[in-house]
C-alpha cells in the first residue's frame, strides 16, 4: 500500500467516525451553509460538532501549515481530502471568504505575525470576513476607488463606502481597499483589516432581486484602523488585490462548472420534463459544452499544479465558467415550466429554482463581469493592439 | 492522468509541428493537388514522409511492426494535420483502418499491414450509406456463398475509396438494417470483381467515392473480426475515426484562429489596427475561450480511450461536438473578421471553412453527436 493509500484510508476512517450524518446532505443555498464567526447561529448541533472536530484537526484547510490552523496536506493529499468527502457526499465544515480570499492573500502577502493570529481565526471559523472592494462608483473600474484612509500617524481615519460587500451586515472584519495617496491611481491604494465594529461602521443590506440580501453597502464615517493593519507595503494593495481577484475568479469559475460533472439532461429528464424535443435538444447542446468544461477545468487544474498554463487563463475560466452557469439556470426554469416560477411554496423549498436563477445573473458580474475577463484575455494572452 | 502531455508526447509534438508546417503547407499539398485536379486529393510522396517518421504505423502494435501508440499521440499529428490543411490518407488509414485491423487475423495483417508501415498502401473505411452519418443502419448485406461471402448494398462518401488499396467494409451478416448484432467487417481489395466506386469531390477539395458492391465475393479469411459480432470493433473504429477528427478539428480551429489574430494585429481602418476595437477583442477572446475548452475535452476523451475507460464512448462524442462547434466558430469568425480578402481564393481562410464542413460531417456531425450525448447520459 503506498503511502497516499494509507493517507487514504486513515482520512476515510476518519470521515465515517466524525462526519454526522446530517452533513452528508447538500447544502441547499448560501443560508444553509456553515459560515462561522462570533454571532453565527448553528442550524443545528451537526453543523456545529462538524465544524469543531476538523477544526481541530486543520480540515477546513487541509493544505494551509499546521503553524496556521491547517493540516498540512501536500497537494496530493489534499485532493485525497476532497475526493473522500464527495464521495460520502460531505458539506465542506466552513464556507468562508476568510478561506477562499483573504487566507491566500495572507499567506503570500502577510507577516508573520498576521499570519498566526489572522489565519488560525480563519481555520477555527471564529472571525467572519467580508470584503471592501467595490464603490458606488467604482465597479469594473474599481482602480478608481475613492474610501480614503487619512494617515494620523500610527492610525489612518477611513471615511467612504462600499457596496456589494457580501453579507457584510453578518461579518466579524473587514478586508478593504482604501486610498491612502490620492496621487496616484494604481499605487495608491493599500489594504486594510479591520474589526466591523470599530466605531463609525454601518452596513445596508440591499434587497436583490432574488428576493434575498447577500449584499450590503458599506459605509466609514471617520474609521479609526491602526497602522499595523495593513496587508502588504503602504499604497501597494493594488497588488494585493489582483492577486486575490485572481483567487475569487478560480473560485467562482470552479463553482460555476468544476464539480458539476454530471448531465443535466438526465437530471431534468427524471422530472419527466423532456416532452419537448426542441428542449431536450437544448439540454444535449448545453451538456456537450458543460461537460467539455469539467474537462476545461480539470485541465486547468493540473496545469496550474505543474506551474503550466498562461497566469491570465482564470480570467477565461471565469468567463466560461460563469456564462455556463447562467445558461444552466435558463434550462432548468425551462425545463421545471410554471412551477419553477413558485416564489415561496414548501414544495419549490421557497422558491429555490426561480431565487437560483436570478442569483446566477451575478456570476458575471461580481469579481469582474464578462466583458472584463474578455477585455483581460484579449490584452494578455491575445496581445491585441490598444487593449 | 493529468491533462497535459506526457514528455515523450511533447517530443511528438516538436517533431509532428514543423515537419507539417514545411513539408505539409497549404500550397505545398493542398493548393498544389487541388489546382492540378489530382484524381487522389492528396500526395504519396509526403505520404512516404509520413512513413518514415514512423507516423503510419503509431497506433499499429509493436508485434505487428507498429509503434504501438494511442489516441493521444495519433492526436497530435492530426492536430498538425488540421492546422495545416494537409491532404492525407492518416486519418482513414492509419487511424481507423489500422484500428481495424489490430483485430485482424494474423494472414490479413501480414498481407496489409508492410503496405501502410512502408507508406506504400493507403485505405479507407466504408460504413455510411447515405449523406448523414448513420453506423447504426447498415443495409450492405453479406451472405454466405462457398467458401467465404458475396456482398451486394452500396456505401456513401468514402473519404479516399478511390485511392485505397483495401476497403474496410461494414457489412450485415444477420439480422435487419437498424439491429445491433449481426455486423461483420470485412476487407475488400479494391480490384475485386463487383466493385465499383463513383468519385465525387468535395467542398474541401477531398475525393471521396460512392461504392458499389454487387455481388463482391470474398474469402471467408477477408473477415476482420468476428461474423456477426462485428458491431463491438465497428465502434471501436467509429470511436478511433471521431476522436480522431476532434483532434484534427483543434488544428483547424487554431491555425485559423492564428490567421485571424495575426490579422487584427496588422489590418488597418479608420486609421487603427482593427485588433484594437472591442467588438472584434471579445469575439475573439470569445473563441479563445472555445477553443482552450474543445482542447481540454479532446485530451481528455483520447486519453480515456487510450486507457480503455468505460467513459470514453460518452466522452468521445462530446469532444467531437465540442471541437465541432469550436472550429465552426472559429472559421466563421476567421472569414468575418478577414472581410473582403476572407472571400477570395487567394487567401488561406477560406479553405479552413471549407475544411470544416467537411471533417465536422466526418464520423457525425455535432447533432448526431450532441443526440448520443443524451442517449449515453440517459435522456
Amino acid at each position: 500500500m503506498s503511502d497516499l493509500d494509507a493517507f487514504r484510508a486513515e482520512i476515510r476512517a476518519w470521515l465515517e467516525a466524525n462526519c454526522p450524518a446530517e452533513m452528508r446532505e447538500p447544502v441547499r443555498d448560501e443560508d444553509d451553509a456553515c459560515w462561522g464567526g462570533r454571532n453565527f447561529k448553528f442550524k443545528n448541533e451537526a453543523q456545529k460538532v462538524w465544524l469543531e472536530r476538523c477544526a481541530a484537526k486543520g480540515y477546513t484547510v487541509p493544505d494551509w501549515p499546521k503553524a496556521y490552523g491547517g493540516a498540512g496536506m501536500t497537494a496530493a493529499e489534499a485532493k485525497v481530502w476532497r475526493e473522500e468527502m464527495v464521495r460520502i457526499n460531505a458539506r465542506p465544515p466552513l464556507s468562508s471568504f476568510g478561506i477562499w480570499m483573504l487566507g491566500p492573500a495572507l499567506l503570500k502577502f502577510g507577516t508573520e505575525e498576521q499570519k498566526v493570529h489572522y489565519l488560525g481565526q480563519i481555520a477555527r471559523g471564529e472571525i467572519r470576513w467580508c470584503q471592501g472592494y467595490s464603490e458606488p462608483g467604482s465597479g469594473s473600474d474599481l482602480v478608481s476607488l475613492q474610501t480614503y484612509g487619512e494617515d494620523k500617524g500610527d492610525h489612518w481615519v477611513v471615511n467612504g463606502s462600499k457596496i456589494w460587500t457580501s453579507y457584510a451586515n453578518k461579518a466579524d472584519w473587514i478586508f478593504c481597499l482604501v486610498r491612502t495617496d490620492k496621487t496616484n491611481k494604481y499605487q495608491g491604494i493599500s489594504f486594510l483589516l479591520f474589526d466591523m465594529t470599530t466605531p463609525g461602521v454601518s452596513t445596508k443590506p440591499i434587497l436583490l432581486i432574488s428576493g434575498n440580501s447577500p449584499f450590503c453597502e458599506t459605509f466609514f464615517d471617520n474609521v479609526t484602523v491602526p497602522k499595523g493593519q495593513i496587508v502588504g507595503e503602504l499604497n501597494r494593495g493594488w497588488d494585493v488585490a489582483k492577486y486575490l481577484l485572481g483567487h475569487e475568479r478560480e473560485m467562482i469559475s470552479a463553482t460555476g462548472g468544476a464539480d458539476r460533472a454530471g448531465s443535466l439532461g438526465a437530471a431534468m429528464a427524471r422530472g419527466g420534463a423532456l416532452e419537448d424535443p426542441v428542449l431536450r435538444a437544448e439540454l444535449a447542446l448545453f451538456d456537450v459544452d458543460a461537460l467539455a468544461f469539467t474537462a476545461m477545468s480539470e485541465k486547468f487544474i493540473d496545469e496550474v499544479k505543474i506551474g503550466r498554463g498562461h497566469p491570465a487563463q482564470p480570467n477565461m475560466m471565469k468567463y466560461a465558467g460563469t456564462e455556463i452557469n447562467k445558461r444552466r439556470l435558463e434550462l432548468v426554469m425551462s425545463a421545471g415550466g410554471n412551477a419553477a416560477l413558485e416564489w415561496e411554496s414548501e414544495a419549490s423549498d421557497g422558491g429555490s429554482h426561480a431565487r437560483n436563477w436570478l442569483r446566477t445573473k451575478a456570476n458575471s458580474i461580481e469579481g469582474g463581469t464578462s466583458e472584463v475577463m474578455l477585455n483581460v484575455i484579449a490584452k494578455r494572452i491575445l496581445n491585441l493592439p490598444g487593449a | 492522468m493529468p491533462l497535459y502531455h506526457t514528455e515523450d508526447q511533447a517530443m511528438l509534438a516538436d517533431t509532428a509541428r514543423p515537419f507539417m508546417a514545411e513539408e505539409g503547407a497549404i500550397a505545398k499539398q493542398l493548393r498544389h493537388f487541388r489546382d492540378i485536379n489530382c484524381k487522389d486529393g492528396f500526395g504519396h510522396a509526403l505520404w512516404k514522409q509520413f512513413a518514415e517518421l514512423g507516423f503510419t504505423g503509431m497506433l499499429v502494435a509493436e508485434a505487428d511492426g507498429g509503434l504501438g501508440m494511442g489516441h493521444v499521440e495519433a492526436g497530435i499529428v492530426l492536430e498538425e494535420v488540421g492546422r495545416n490543411l494537409t491532404p492525407s490518407p492518416f486519418l482513414t488509414s492509419s487511424v481507423m483502418a489500422a484500428t481495424a485491423l489490430g483485430a485482424a487475423s494474423a494472414e490479413l495483417k501480414g498481407r496489409y499491414l508492410p503496405g501502410l508501415l512502408s507508406g506504400d498502401a493507403v485505405f479507407a473505411v466504408a460504413i455510411d450509406e447515405g449523406a448523414k452519418h448513420r453506423p447504426e443502419r447498415i443495409k450492405t448485406r453479406a451472405v454466405r456463398s462457398g467458401n467465404g461471402f458475396s456482398l451486394s448494398g452500396s456505401k456513401a462518401f468514402v473519404v479516399h475509396g478511390g485511392s485505397a488499396d483495401m476497403l474496410v467494409v461494414a457489412a450485415r451478416t444477420a439480422g435487419n438494417d437498424d439491429d445491433d448484432a449481426g455486423i461483420t467487417l470485412f476487407a475488400v481489395p479494391k480490384d475485386v470483381a463487383g466493385l465499383s466506386q463513383d468519385a465525387v469531390r468535395l467542398v474541401d477539395s477531398s475525393v471521396a467515392t460512392h461504392v458499389k458492391l454487387d455481388n463482391v465475393q470474398l474469402d471467408a479469411d477477408a473477415v476482420i473480426g468476428e461474423v456477426d459480432g462485428g458491431r463491438d470493433l465497428l465502434n471501436k473504429v467509429l470511436a478511433a475515426g471521431r476522436i480522431g477528427a476532434a483532434a484534427e478539428s483543434l488544428g483547424v480551429a487554431g491555425g485559423s484562429f492564428d490567421m485571424t489574430t495575426t490579422y487584427l494585429k496588422q489590418r488597418k481602418q479608420f486609421g487603427r489596427l482593427i485588433g484594437e476595437f472591442q467588438a472584434l477583442q471579445h469575439r475573439a477572446a470569445h473563441l479563445y475561450s472555445e477553443i482552450e475548452i474543445a482542447r481540454a475535452v479532446v485530451i481528455k476523451a483520447q486519453q480515456l480511450l487510450d486507457a480503455g475507460s468505460e467513459k470514453a464512448e460518452l466522452m468521445v462524442s462530446v469532444a467531437k461536438a465540442k471541437a465541432g462547434k469550436a472550429a465552426a466558430l472559429a472559421v466563421k469568425e476567421g472569414v468575418q473578421m478577414h472581410g473582403g480578402i476572407g472571400m477570395t481564393d487567394e487567401y488561406d481562410i477560406g479553405l479552413y471553412m471549407k475544411r470544416d464542413r467537411a471533417l465536422a460531417e466526418f464520423m457525425g456531425d455535432v447533432y448526431y453527436h450532441a443526440e448520443r450525448v443524451a442517449r449515453l447520459s440517459g435522456y
